[in-house]
């Protein structure tokens, strides 16, 4: 009830801040940068904080990374700082120790997963960029947005506060299956997944908030004129998203809630019978199922891959079709396609599980739905191919990350197939080439997306543009980087190299095929590659807000959309007077007219 | 630039924001309870055979108490009609009534709080007994005349426990059994802790039925509890917006009792779930 209440009292704030707004123009620095209630700043709250993880993500697998290519050495540079604060049982003489490698494998993937990528594809350019879009003057409910960044803001302090807690963070993974998850430090009341678990519902709070404010924004205060087919492609997208987040994480609340009952107050619903851990047997009444776990986890996981991935193909749209001065090719097919894969996204789950052994029949249904989710996945691909057909692009950064994700993204696209068939599954099945394939969609594919995104539309937020020399540095070292990287996990994984081995598959492959192993060293390497160039980056973020070219006109991309009619940075309440719309979200290189595009806010 | 449609309708939607997000809120609770019931499905299936002693079943059956259970349905039910008499009333403009059926509304929520914390001692006061030589039983213990329930947790018997105190016997009062003539005994037998195998009271460690009911009625419970709150901030300290801004009031009251109907509907699903299958 309490959110229905602030629901409730948000909107009703509204009046309030406005009335505050009018009265006194100078709002103090607390309220108007910690708990403003402004769409933007609140996105540029989110993007900036998700950002921040992304680099903490980044340097949890970095160590991780030292320890593959070089087991047993111990860390650079920052060995000697994990001893110190994480202690003698975790980083002993800087060496990564295999509790360490574990809590920093869990967390990297619930960190990027998290706190990082949603937040920034999500949080950040779904808050900054959904009301300019549709001419709104702001969220629906003002107060419960920023609620929502409060809520991930202390989710995030509790995953980072875990690691400092007796036993170090939770380390069974950041799909925490059941029984490791309660048994990994049993009869530690407070231990690492208790933390785990309680930032786990404080983020999915935040995203359940979110959720309910986006959908509320798009159905309610799209602008005159603003049909449902005039949107433009990227507030679809963030439409279907929240969908997604608002029915697939509640489930996982719930498996959350139940595993949280198991660790502290030593229920079995994830534990079965006659369970028996360092040779004694776990005591309790066991009768439970480890499978209703990964259940109701990968009915999230599933339709999250697609959170993960929607908005970033919401922004490429965004950068191709202005980039190339063409409408999107197929945008209906595309808008339809993302709202199939919503609906099926829902029905794929269980490919996570073939191996579980839950029967033939259910794999066969669930090998069925994998291959269907797939034809709108590639529609949308396709007809973003196709759009640059004929297109005399334009490649400033922004479109470079655009058009990098298309290739990408295909890859990590297309390796999902042998995963999604059964048969083929059983070999691959958590072995390198999973790590291969899903980071292929979200780095190259997800993150470029995002770093599109920002090259986009900071001269929006900020009146400046990004440098495009620094900017060329970041992407082709980025994307390079990115393939090395990622690409010879295929082949680790077509080998048989498991994941989550402490040892860099030292155990397996030492006699008989050390090339594996070599791979381990040049990745590492490519990862650390992969760090240095993102430093023109991070330069480049903060230098050009005082030194960038500035901006000289409202609309520097010659773009089609609403974002782009109104001031530089976008004042409160964001449009001088309320936009409305006479045509479609693409109108660029229109036969006839006056210019080569033409906004969806000038009169017929 | 105003916030549209905070009070009044959109015209193509028909709904004003508050509402549209009230329904999408809806719309999660349903996966959050939907995947509570169907992990309570889950369980029950896959329950082990023969575990539950007194009568040697996969899942306990019907050891709570359905008169009780079902006066507490009867007074969530009349909440919900009351929330809405109390909507009903706004619109009729007579803040009076209003203000009482609100009244009702929340002792109402407060009552079915009450009763459950009563069927909860119940339980947990209640205990499983297994002895070595395999014989099973449910009923009452007593150890040093202290009966702990739900509101001492921590003071609940166990064997660790019992072992740990350096109890040497309990007194235990065992309940009727079913299929067996049914005749209560009332008669407290004495048993050597050294012959128990396991006692435990009927709380969320002690089986996974347990579990799963203590954790969703909790979780409903807590939501009345939530529901209730608001309600109760509408009807007195927030019920100065009915002088300034009575339509929003209004939506106010009207989205507050969706909730609340939702939290009752939630009951009608449970009640028959755990009380009576
Ligand atoms: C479009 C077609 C896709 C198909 C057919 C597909 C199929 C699969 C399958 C079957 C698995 C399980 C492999 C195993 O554990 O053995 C998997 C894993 C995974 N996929 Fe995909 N996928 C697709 C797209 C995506 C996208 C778009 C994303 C994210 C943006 C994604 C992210 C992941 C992740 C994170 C995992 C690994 C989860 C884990 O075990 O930790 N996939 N994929
Ligand atoms: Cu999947």
């Amino acid at each position: 009830m309490a959110q229905t209440t602030t629901s409730k009292s948000g909107a009703h704030g509204v009046h309030a801040a406005h009335e505050a707004h009018h009265d006194h123009h100078e709002l103090g620095f607390m309220s108007k940068y910690i708990f403003s209630s402004d769409h933007k700043v609140i996105g540029i709250q989110y993007g900036i904080t998700a950002l921040i993880f992304l680099l903490f993500g980044f340097f949890l697998v970095g160590c991780m990374r030292w320890q593959l290519a070089y087991p047993g050495r111990a860390i650079p540079l920052l060995g000697g700082l994990l001893e110190t604060f994480l202690g003698k049982d975790m980083a002993a003489g800087g060496i990564m120790q295999g509790d360490l490698y574990n809590a920093f494998g869990a967390m990297h993937g619930t960190i990027m997963v998290f706190l990082a990528i949603v937040p920034l594809a999500f949080g950040a350019f779904g808050n900054f960029v959904t009301p300019l879009q549709i001419g709104a003057p702001d969220m629906a409910f003002p107060r419960l947005n920023m609620a929502s960044y409060h809520f991930y803001f202390f989710g995030g302090v509790v995953m980072l506060a875990s690691f400092f807690i007796p036993g170090g963070a939770a380390r069974s993974g950041w799909t925490s299956y059941s029984p490791l998850a309660t048994t990994a430090q049993f009869g530690q009341a407070f231990n690492g997944q208790t933390a785990w678990l309680i930032g786990m519902v404080l983020l999915i709070t935040s995203s359940l908030l979110g959720a309910v404010n986006f959908i509320t924004t798009i159905i309610q205060l799209r602008t005159k004129g603003m049909s449902w087919m005039r949107m433009p492609f990227f507030v679809w997208a963030q439409f279907v998203t929240a969908f997604l987040l608002l029915l697939a994480f509640p489930p996982l609340e719930a498996a959350g809630i139940l595993q949280l009952m198991d660790n502290v107050f030593h229920t079995s619903f994830f534990l079965p019978t006659g369970l028996v851990v360092n040779g004694a047997q776990l005591p309790v009444s066991g009768g439970g199922s480890p499978l209703l776990w990964q259940h109701l986890f990968w009915f999230l996981g599933h339709p999250e891959v697609y959170v993960l991935i929607l908005p970033a193909m919401g922004i490429v749209s965004e950068v191709i079709a202005n980039n190339t001065r063409k409408p999107l090719w197929g945008y209906k097919s595309m808008v339809y396609s993302s709202i199939c894969i919503g609906f099926l996204s829902f029905i794929v789950w269980a490919h996570h599980m073939y191996l579980t052994g839950m029967g033939t029949k259910i794999s066969t249904f669930f090998q069925t739905t994998t291959m269907m989710i797939s034809i709108p996945s590639v529609t949308i691909l396709t007809a973003l191919f196709i759009s640059l057909w004929g297109g005399s692009i334009r490649f400033n950064t922004a479109s470079l990350f655009a058009l990098a994700f298309l290739p990408m993204f295909g890859i990590g696209g297309l390796t999902g197939l042998p995963l999604g068939f059964n048969a083929s599954d059983i070999y691959l099945h958590d072995s390198y080439y999973v790590i291969g394939h899903f980071h292929y969609v979200v780095a190259p594919g997800t993150i470029f997306g995002l770093l599109a995104g920002i090259y986009f539309w900071y001269p929006k937020a900020t009146g400046r543009f990004l440098n495009e020399t620094l900017g060329k540095i970041h992407f082709w070292g980025s994307l390079v980087c990115m393939n090395l990287v990622f690409a010879p996990m295929f082949i680790q994984g077509f080998k048989g190299m498991s994941r989550r081995l402490y040892d860099g598959g030292a155990t397996y492959f030492l006699e008989t095929d050390p090339t594996a192993l070599k791979l381990n060293i040049y990745i590492t390497h490519s990862a650390i590659a992969l760090g240095v160039f993102q430093l023109p980056f991070i330069w480049n973020f903060f230098a050009s807000l005082f030194v960038g070219r500035k901006v000289t006109n409202d609309n520097p991309w010659d773009a089609t959309t609403l974002d782009w009619a109104t001031p530089t940075p976008p004042p409160h309440g964001n449009f001088l007077r309320e936009p409305v719309v006479y045509r479609g979200p693409y109108e660029y290189s229109v036969p006839g007219a006056a210019k080569d595009f033409t906004p969806q806010n000038q009169p017929t | 630039m105003e916030i549209p449609y905070t009070d009044k309708a959109r015209p193509d939607t028909g709904l004003y924001n508050a509402k549209v997000g009230l329904w999408l809120f809806l719309a999660s609770e349903i996966m959050l309870f939907g995947a509570l019931f169907s992990s309570y499905i889950m369980l029950r299936v896959g329950a082990d055979e023969g575990v539950w002693p007194a009568v040697k079943l996969a899942w306990p059956h019907h050891l709570l108490n359905v008169p009780i259970g079902t006066f507490n349905t009867a007074v969530l039910i009349t909440s919900s009609v009351t929330v809405v008499m109390a909507w009903a009333s706004l619109k009729m403009n007579n803040f009076k009534r209003f203000r009482m059926f609100m009244v009702i509304t929340i002792l109402c929520a407060f009552a079915f709080l009450g009763i459950k914390s009563y069927e909860y001692n119940e339980k947990f006061t209640h205990y499983e007994l297994r002895l070595k030589d395999g014989k099973a039983l449910t009923g009452h213990l007593e150890v040093n005349g202290k009966h702990p329930g739900f509101w001492s947790p921590s003071d609940l018997w166990n064997l660790p426990r019992l072992t740990s105190s350096n109890v040497t016997e309990v007194k235990f009062v065992a309940d009727p059994m079913e299929g067996h003539g049914g005749h209560a005994s009332h008669e407290a037998l004495t048993v050597k802790v050294d012959e128990i195998s396991h006692l435990d009271a009927f709380i969320p460690r002690n089986h996974t039925f347990f579990a799963i009911y203590f954790t969703i009625t909790a979780l409903h419970g807590l939501h009345v509890l939530g529901g209730a709150l608001v309600l109760a901030y509408f009807t007195f300290p927030g019920a100065g917006m009915w002088k300034t801004n009575p339509e929003q009031f209004t939506n106010r009251i009207e989205v507050g009792g969706l909730f609340w109907h939702f939290v009752d509907l939630v009951w009608i699903f449970l009640f028959p779930v755990v009380y009576l299958l």
